[in-house]
């Protein structure tokens, strides 16, 4: 920093870039900051592969014997394959965590100041963090499909429903980031974001078809585990991997249409949380 | 010349707090605007609305020709901030930060890369270019959020307390940055505590306080308003201070300024070199011992304590009660 150096100084003009391309970009600039974030920060990573993981052991091994799934043989791998399903659909809705918490930290630590200073695209720092956490979510998913291979489970159908059974959980696992955004934005503490993230992620995911057959609750609760979102997906996965048990009968109408209902579910949560989201960080700080 | 920053009648409140409370300002083009205030006096406030990060409740803002509300982005793409706390990303390097920071200018890839090396030497951060941010000094991550306002070089430039927490070197140096950049052009609005900063760098210094301007002009102009030569005193014995506030009363020509821990007492004079005589050997008289004693001209720490009634820096305290300042402080604003 000194005189002679100062000179040095070129005019270097903003570049004229507008409208989508312009969106496109500066959301990959976010979203590339986001995952170098995530590789100097590995304990993040680390500690969101070993809880999917372990919940599969639990429920293989620990709770598994316990449940029966009706319509299955009683081939001790049918549980394994029943479950995988619902614990990859579990895995993915985890994305809310990750999107609240990082996005609090940005509006606390005073960084986004700066990125509100600059002439970027609106909604460019809320997508680029949920891209980087669909990143986050793809890398879980793929050590979570190598553990549950080698505990036995399996799919039975065409490699492109295999492949779309995988897109259809990284959808909605995209669309619960931007679940986590507005949580993130709302809150405002890293820690509560945190929490705030989670609570209500346990029911959605237990009153659904995700651990135990529907049919087992009891009558008022069905319905509710029937059109839950998140029983959709688990619903769609487990039919594209080939992994509903051969006798069960699904006469609800959201399972019977699962693939679809699935991804209209994700998509009209994008569409809401990222236009509340939007609006909400243009309008923080005042 | 055409002003590059305009602010009319900026009004803000946060709850019960009026921060803004008919803020004006004019900076005209290619010269530096100094806002001094003591402590929420509504500089950062200012220095936020004006910068888009903060919409105000009334009043008009228009930067580099382009209306801060009507066309923020625009706005935007002509501004260069560094904020009163760094605004680091802290687990990327400071090239890395460097780098985002240009890109979202818009900057190609290529040229934001360039930059961000230019800037780094030009900070003095080069051997720390590859560490993340976490790991930087106060000081650095200051240089860093820094370099961060000039990556685009800016035609307007906001600065928000910038060598807080510099060492005195660094300070220098960037003084040196500082004018360097005016000469080439660029307007600048400064903030600052350091009001030896502000009289080397501001062509004009606006004082505010509960969120107006109160006193506006350069610092010459500011020193002649409160008028002439200070007595400063520094008394032997920490108990004699009340006596000998009392032996330079019928000299004094305002409020005395007293610094208890230091013992040093200030009073306004006017009569220069003979008043320090007879002030001496008043206090002789008076068998008050003496470690020092001097005539001097007024800072801008006079400017400021006696517009403000709150000292710059913490731990002065002033003899003068804030209303009596406040009377005072109105009529100079409408003066100024
Ligand atoms: N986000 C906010 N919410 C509530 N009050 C605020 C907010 N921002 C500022 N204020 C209040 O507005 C007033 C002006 O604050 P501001 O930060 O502009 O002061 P300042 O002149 O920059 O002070 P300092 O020298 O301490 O930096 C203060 O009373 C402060 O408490
Ligand atoms: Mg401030």
């Amino acid at each position: 920093m000194t005189s002679t150096t100062a000179g040095a100084i070129g005019t270097v003009a903003p570049g004229q870039r507008t409208g989508l391309l312009q969106a496109a970009r500066d959301s990959w600039v976010v979203a590339r900051r986001n995952v170098r974030r995530m590789t100097r920060i590995p304990e993040v990573l680390v500690f969101g592969l070993i809880q999917p993981v372990m919940f599969v052991l639990l429920f293989t091994y620990v709770m598994g014997g316990a449940i029966t799934v009706p319509g299955a043989t009683a081939d001790p791998h049918a549980y394994r394959q029943y479950l995988i399903p619902g614990i990859f659909a579990q895995t993915v809705t985890f994305a809310v965590a990750g999107a609240s918490a990082g996005i609090a930290e940005d509006m606390t630590k005073g960084l986004v100041d700066r990125f509100r200073s600059l002439p970027m695209a609106r909604g460019a720092v809320l997508t680029g963090r949920t891209l980087a956490d669909l990143v986050q979510t793809t890398l879980i998913i793929v050590v979570l499909a190598v553990v549950a291979v080698l505990i036995g489970w399996r799919t039975h159908t065409a490699f492109w429903e295999v492949i779309c059974g995988f897109l259809l959980l990284l959808l909605l696992g995209y669309a619960f980031s931007w679940i986590g955004a507005l949580i993130g934005l709302s809150v405002r503490s890293p820690e509560a974001a945190t929490s705030a993230g989670l609570v209500w992620l346990f029911p959605l995911t237990f009153i659904s078809n995700a651990f135990v057959p529907v049919s087992t609750m009891p009558g008022w609760l069905q319905p509710v585990a029937y059109w839950n979102p998140f029983s959709a997906t688990v619903q769609a996965v487990r039919h594209l991997f080939g992994n509903v048990p051969a006798g069960m009968v699904q006469t609800a109408w959201p399972m019977q249409h699962a693939v679809w209902v699935s991804a209209g579910w994700s998509i009209l949560i994008i569409a809401l949380f990222r236009t509340l989201s939007v609006r909400k960080y243009r309008r923080a700080n005042g | 010349m055409a002003p590059a920053i305009t602010a009319e009648g900026l009004v803000k409140t946060f709850g019960d707090v009026r921060a803004l409370d008919g803020v004006d300002l004019e900076v005209p083009e290619g010269t530096v605007l100094g806002l001094l205030g003591p402590n929420g006096a509504g500089k950062t406030t200012t220095v936020r609305v004006l910068t888009t990060l903060l919409r105000p409740d009334a009043g008009r803002a228009v930067v580099a020709g382009v209306d801060v509300l009507k066309e923020p982005n625009k706005v935007r793409s002509l501004i260069g901030l560094s904020g009163q706390y760094a605004a680091v990303d802290e687990y990327l390097t400071g090239r890395e930060n460097l780098q985002m920071v240009g890109e979202l200018y818009q900057m190609r890839s290529r040229d934001a890369k360039a930059r961000a090396l230019e800037l780094l030497e030009w900070f003095n951060l080069s051997e720390a270019a590859d560490r993340p941010a976490k790991t930087y000094s106060g000081g650095m991550r200051r240089r860093l959020d820094l370099a961060a306002a000039l990556v685009v070089r800016p035609p307007v430039m906001f600065l928000d307390e910038p060598t807080t927490g510099l060492d005195p070197r660094n300070r220098m140096a960037l003084w040196e940055v500082i004018e360097t950049l005016v000469e080439q052009g660029t307007t600048l609005l400064l903030t600052t505590q350091y009001l030896e900063e502000a009289d080397r760098l501001a062509h004009d210094i606006a004082v505010v306080d509960h969120g107006r301007v109160i006193a506006r002009g350069s610092a010459d102009e500011l020193k002649a308003q409160i008028g002439g030569e200070r007595v400063e005193i520094v008394v032997h014995d920490r108990d004699l201070i009340g006596t000998a506030v009392e032996a330079l009363t019928p000299y004094a020509k305002g409020e005395p300024t007293i610094e208890k821990h230091t013992r040093r007492i200030t009073v306004p004079v006017s009569g220069g070199a003979r008043v320090l005589a007879d002030v001496i050997r008043e206090l002789d008289g008076r068998d008050i011992l003496i470690d020092d004693i001097g005539l001097r001209r007024p800072t801008l720490d006079d400017v400021f304590l006696s517009l403000t009634g709150h000292a710059a820096e913490q731990g002065t305290e002033t003899a003068e009660d804030a209303e009596a300042a406040e009377d005072r402080t109105v009529t100079t604003g409408k003066d100024a």
